[in-house]
């Protein structure tokens, strides 16, 4: 199995930017997904750094491919869509927006945030040219083995969300700006204080959601370690790995050491709680009853009132 | 052309009350998980959906039947039945939103109308002319992140119609792309057509102080004689930094009445009215009052004001992202 790295999903420095890329280089990973996901008004602060993080990460050995945005709706937005492709690597899209930008014959790939439940819809995006899937989050394992053996027949690798907190909803509206009681396009870029998201409790104090600009996400850090054989065997080719500020390379060390049996997931979550102590992990959308759930045992999340 | 409204109707009682109030269209679904509001009680069976669908025609109505979950991989036929069965009903259209689901009826139901789900999210005039291209999407519903502008922006680029919610439940996230509500109790729109169940839903009640929580998470606080709004994940109540309150939207529903006029002028088709889930009565009033305000729109009359406020159930209104207080 693969391990893909997702497109950061935070606002970091563009310095912080570059470090992260160089050091991505030297990690035990097949695939980097990179470009601003998330909000466009970021964009313009690491655009230009964008192309030799590329070279890099190939001269490295490494897939590059580059994101869409999640959510296209300003003009300004649909342009800096229409022009993914010019950069001449893979785009992976994350909005629907951008299939038809895409020269015919190009490599595809489809984000974790386009919806793909089930295989009439993978058997159109095949027809379309697609080659490789990041499913969304939220499917249970029997959907996720499903549509990884239509995969297979199709010639369509599967990838499912591997490690991090999980991408829950996107918005209009700037949450971070609210927060700050500022309007989105005067944002300020709240954002920026937040290199993980922002913890948001309920109102007993216990940790619950993330909030990171337009996107929301979850509290936990969801993690597929507990499924990996399991997931093996239903065809999965790739894990996604979504940027946290860290611990991150040691993270993709660890995952490459479970998927190459060095150790046991079992091993590597007690390994990841070692790493932070504060770390709280989910798989409920693969095997539990609801998203939140884990598989193991819990750290007791500290109370914040 | 009169603006068209477009009015929910979670029974066949509530279809001829919306019919007999004097809705252009009325939208439904079958009693299954294909439909986006998949509540016990609600919805149509298929002999409900045939008796309904040929008295709105008798009555000079239109009906729109809602396919709009994410079909459950395995599991497609369940999906595939209800576009033939919606087919055979002799429905105006049907409102879809999954791509494969697109593609399938395109192919197989070439002459029944699609129009386009707020499922899907279909934020901007490419990405709506694709559907249409691909699909032969005739009308796309609008997600509840655009402001007048930016429809009419969308308007002046697509020969596609467009409908707009004008009342009632106020998504903020993107439609169609949340999973809050399955994070927190395995229960979400795209898969099973539900958001913030009220199965998952508990009232706790101490010392005065009366705690909604949703999923075992509490995200609302009332005092005893204070109303509690239901635990709504986006609209509850949350902590972050040190400030706390309703960080993602308050427990708010959307009323647009007032903007209609500009609604209009932006080229929309439509007027979509939000909640299968709400009774005749409230159907009747909503529609009774909205077809007063287009009626007069297009007779060049003022429009009324403040008509709709008590049907708000005690919750505040807000014109949601229309009038671009959220850029």
């Amino acid at each position: 199995m693969e391990l893909t790295v997702g497109p950061n999903q935070f606002f970091w420095s563009a310095d912080r930017w570059t470090e992260f890329y160089d050091d991505l280089a030297s990690t035990p990973v097949n695939r980097v997904v990179l470009g601003e996901l998330v909000c466009s008004k970021r964009l313009p602060f690491y655009q230009d750094r964008i192309p030799e993080a590329v070279s890099t990460l190939i001269e490295a050995g490494k897939e590059v491919a580059l994101t869409s945005l999640a959510l296209i709706t300003l003009k300004r937005e649909r342009k800096q869509t229409a022009e993914l492709a010019e950069m001449g690597v893979e785009v992976e899209i994350n909005d629907l927006t951008a299939l038809p930008h895409l020269p015919k014959g190009a490599k595809l790939s489809v984000g974790p945030l386009v919806n793909v439940y089930n295989e009439g819809t993978l058997v159109w995006l095949a027809s379309q040219g697609v080659r490789r899937i990041c499913l969304t989050p939220e499917l249970p394992l029997a959907s996720v083995r499903t549509l990884a053996f239509a995969g297979a027949d199709l010639g369509v690798e599967i990838e499912i969300w591997g490690h991090g907190r999980l991408p829950l909803a996107i918005s209009g509206r700037c949450y971070h700006a609210r927060l700050h009681k500022r309007t989105k396009d005067n944002c300020q870029f709240a954002c920026e204080d937040d290199p993980d998201g922002l913890d948001v409790t309920t109102l007993e104090g216990k940790p619950f959601l993330a909030m990171n600009g337009v996107q929301t996400l979850s509290d936990t850090y969801a993690t597929a370690l507990h499924q990996i054989d399991t997931l093996s065997e239903a065809g999965v080719s790739a894990l996604r790995l979504s940027p946290q500020s860290n611990g991150f390379i040691e993270l993709c060390k660890l995952y490459r050491q479970v998927l190459d049996k060095d150790i046991s997931g079992a091993d590597a979550v007690e390994t990841l709680t070692r790493m932070d102590d504060n770390v709280r992990l989910s798989d409920g959308f693969l095997t539990g009853n609801r998203g939140v759930d884990w598989s193991g045992e819990q750290a007791q999340p500290t109370l914040r009132i | 052309m009169v603006m068209e409204i477009v009015c929910p109707a979670g029974t066949p009682a509530a279809l001829r009350a919306a019919v007999k109030a004097g809705a252009h269209t009325v939208y439904c679904g079958f009693n299954d998980e294909t439909n986006a509001r998949n509540f016990p009680g609600l919805n149509f069976d298929r002999q409900e959906m045939r008796e309904g669908i040929a008295f709105a025609h008798a009555h000079g109505s239109k009906v729109l039947i809602a396919i709009n979950t994410f079909p459950r991989a395995g599991n497609e036929a369940i999906w595939h039945r209800a576009v033939a069965d919606a087919e055979s009903c002799h429905v105006d259209a049907v409102i879809l939103a999954d791509l494969g689901l697109l593609d399938y009826a395109a192919r197989n139901h070439p002459g029944l109308r699609r129009h386009l789900s707020v499922q899907a999210a279909a934020a901007n005039a490419d990405v709506i002319n694709f559907y249409a291209r691909t699909f032969d999407v005739k009308r796309v519903v609008l997600p509840r992140v655009l402001s007048v502008q930016e429809i009419a922006a969308i308007n002046a680029e697509t020969e596609v119609e467009t409908e707009v919610f004008v009342f009632g439940g106020l998504c903020v996230m993107a439609e169609g792309r949340c999973s809050l509500s399955s994070y927190a109790t395995g229960l979400s729109p795209n898969m099973n057509g539900v958001c913030s169940p009220a199965s998952h839903v508990e009232y706790r009640e101490d010392k005065g102080v009366l705690d909604a929580r949703l999923g075992g998470y509490t995200i609302h606080r009332v005092g005893q004689n204070e109303p509690a709004p239901y635990p709504t994940l986006c609209k509850g109540c949350f902590g972050a930094s040190d400030k706390r309150g309703h960080l993602f939207e308050d427990p708010v529903s959307l009323n647009a009445e007032q903007l209609i006029p500009q609604l209009q002028k932006a080229g929309v088709t439509a007027l979509k009215i939000e909640g299968r889930q709400r009774s005749r009565s409230y159907v009747t009033q909503v529609v009774r009052n909205f077809r007063t305000a287009v009626d007069a729109l297009e007779a060049g009359r003022p429009m009324p004001e403040g008509m709709l406020a008590r049907l708000s159930e005690g919750q505040a209104m807000t014109t949601g992202a229309y009038k671009k207080t959220w850029r």
